[in-house]
């Protein structure tokens, strides 16, 4: 939820009133709104000791042999970057993020989008319409895996009961227990939980189109499909970009999930649904490997980083278009 | 998505065609249903007995209806009424004090000058882009280190701090860059005669921030409130890191290790997640259209 705000990084602060004012100038006008410190200081000091303090302290914990039970903490440089790189468990959790968060992300935009077009007309039941495909977002998340967990049970559960009835499987199947398909179980459930949000923030952009664009289309005789592709998905453009960040952040932190429903299981090298943060909370916090789960972190950060930057590039040339 | 369903969603609202209409809905609640149907099959669940669970066909109407489930769920040797309360606590404690020191530091960003300001915003700005996990670890040794508490000296060792206390679920989220962000663009918006008309009559910084400002705020103030309390009433990874103790488990930690170590007794679980799922519920349903604006204004405005 935190950098739901990254595509506005680009409106500057505001350029300085009077740059030269010289020191004694900047202590007066400190000392005429104190009162603005007085109002920052819950928070700059909340902001200092748990993201700027935590983010050093983290690089620090990092170049060492971090036992959180060991007292003996020695330096070790760059060795648990080094181990981090050659980690084949670490890659086998970058892999299964991607997989959750393209495989889930992308489908709920596309679903979400389909759904604000349909319901962006005079439609009577629109509000009750929106509170039905809201529902499954507003659950809590362990709530939601739990609800799924029972519906993938492969003797009782509704997932098996329905696909052996319309003849999709001839036999009740594993769905959790599965190395091949506990992924794509947990994307479907992904998927499930975060169209709503898509499909009201996607109507909210839809609403901001002018009806005129799509009169003078008619009157062009462009049919449906081109009035998508040259006037709808266009001027969305915004919404999708502001939608792709912040459901790539939400795939990438996937682990209520992960923890109800598959313990980062099936068993076998990686665990086939183990993502980067329940790999990093297993060598944090259940081996207590410290130093080794904060290169991870910082490992981790690099590799957002460059995917930003290519998300941010992509919609800039979206935007010259 | 089928191109065939984005194609006919173009069509424009005054057209005649009847069809096309027809379509529409059919489809929308045929995806309705599909939507809504595992979470109707939880509710019905948590009213069947254990045997009606392991059914087989699935029941979608229990045969008996029963309460049992909730009882014996409330009976199941765990503290379920202490993690109700933990989880209303920490959530309230939380969002309150969230959108009090947000909305001071939003206030100072958006309607006040002095020197350091933008550097600040700036700051809480680059570090919107800092993924979470850099900061999970540190946190949890920072949180263990807090001198005086939890059998800790005063230079922070011997105890274990913050850890497994509500002061360490609570005291580390009171700030989000997001919300402050969320709050100061809303604030931008108001016109500054306001605030002059205030000063004019006598009015201090803190008194225009709660008698002007605050009020002026309220759909973003409702806004980030929503989000506040949906994300913490829900939250498994902060508690599940910090709280050991069974008596301080939030409900969505403790339903979570409950299913994990009753593997079989999925009618308790049930009723567990009904519990847990029908505050949100009811405030979605009493607010709806402040939940939805609240989503707008994050996309769009913020």
């Amino acid at each position: 939820m935190a950098q739901v705000a990254v595509p506005r990084t680009r409106s500057r602060p505001q350029p300085r009133r009077k740059p030269r004012r010289g020191v004694r100038g900047v202590l007066k006008e400190m000392r005429r709104e104190w009162t603005a410190y007085l109002f920052n200081a819950p928070g700059l000091i909340l902001f200092v000791t748990f993201t700027l303090y935590a983010v050093v302290v983290s690089l620090w914990i990092s170049f060492h042999d971090w036992d959180l039970i060991e007292p003996d903490r020695p330096f070790i440089g760059l060795g648990n970057y080094r181990e981090v790189l050659g980690d084949g468990a670490f890659w086998a959790a970058i892999w299964h993020t991607v997989y959750f968060t393209v495989g889930s992300v992308i489908p709920a935009m596309a679903i979400g989008l389909g759904l604000a077009m349909l319901l962006n007309t005079q439609m009577r039941a629109l509000g009750l319409f929106r509170a039905m495909y809201y529902l499954p977002a507003i659950t809590p998340l362990v709530i939601a895996a739990i609800i799924w967990k029972w519906v993938y049970n492969a003797d009782y559960g509704l997932a098996n009961y329905y696909l052996l009835r319309l003849g999709v499987i001839d036999q009740p199947v594993q769905w959790l227990g599965s190395r091949g398909l506990a992924m794509p179980a947990v994307i479907v459930m992904g998927i499930w939980i975060s169209v709503g949000f898509n499909m009201v923030v996607y109507l909210a952009g839809l609403q901001a189109i002018p009806a005129e664009l799509y009169e003078a289309a008619d009157v062009d005789g462009a049919n449906a499909w081109q009035r998508f592709r040259r006037i709808t998905f266009p001027l969305v453009a915004p919404t999708t970009f502001f939608l792709l960040i912040v459901q790539t952040i939400w795939g990438m932190q996937a682990f209520d999930q992960i923890f109800v429903m598959t313990s980062g299981g099936p068993p076998g090298p990686g665990g086939a649904t183990t993502t980067v943060i329940y790999y990093l909370w297993q060598q944090g916090f259940r081996f207590f490997r410290m130093g080794y789960a904060s290169a991870m972190a910082y490992v981790l950060f690099v590799l957002l980083f460059v995917v930003s930057f290519i998300q941010f590039r992509w919609y800039l040339k979206q935007v010259e278009r | 998505m089928a191109a065939g369903a984005l194609a006919r969603s173009v069509a424009r609202p005054r057209r005649r065609v009847r069809p096309g209409r027809v379509v529409r809905y059919l489809v929308l609640s045929a995806g309705a249903v599909l939507f809504v149907a595992p979470f109707l099959y939880m509710v019905s669940s948590s009213f069947q007995p254990l045997s009606e669970i392991f059914s087989y066909p699935p029941k979608w109407i229990p045969t008996n209806p029963t309460l049992e489930n909730y009882t014996g769920f409330f009976g199941s040797g765990h503290q379920i009424g202490r993690w109700i309360l933990n989880s209303a606590f920490t959530t309230a404690t939380i969002t309150i004090l969230q959108l009090f020191f947000s909305s001071l530091v939003a206030y100072t960003f958006a309607k006040r000058t002095f020197p350091g300001r933008d550097f600040l915003f700036f700051l809480g700005l680059a570090t919107m882009m800092l993924p979470a996990q850099v900061t999970i670890i540190p946190n949890y040794l920072i949180l263990k280190g807090i001198p005086l508490f939890g059998g800790n000296d005063l230079a922070g060792v011997g105890g274990h701090g913050w850890l497994d206390s509500f002061w360490g679920i609570i005291v580390p989220n009171l700030v989000n860059p997001f919300g402050i962000f969320l709050l100061r663009q809303y604030m931008k918006s108001i016109p500054d005669e306001l605030l002059d008309a205030a000063r004019i009559d006598g009015a201090g910084h803190f008194k225009i921030y709660w008698k002007v400002i605050l009020p002026l705020s309220r759909p973003a103030l409702a806004a980030l409130a929503i989000f506040t309390f949906q994300f913490w009433w829900g939250a498994l990874f902060w508690p599940l890191i910090i709280i050991s103790s069974p008596q301080l488990y939030t409900l969505p930690l403790g339903l979570a290790l409950f299913q994990e170590q009753n593997r079989t007794v999925w009618n308790l679980i049930m009723a567990g997640s009904v519990l847990a799922a029908i505050p949100l519920i009811a405030a979605f349903l009493i607010f709806q259209r402040q939940f939805v604006r609240g989503i707008s204004l994050s996309g769009m405005k913020g």
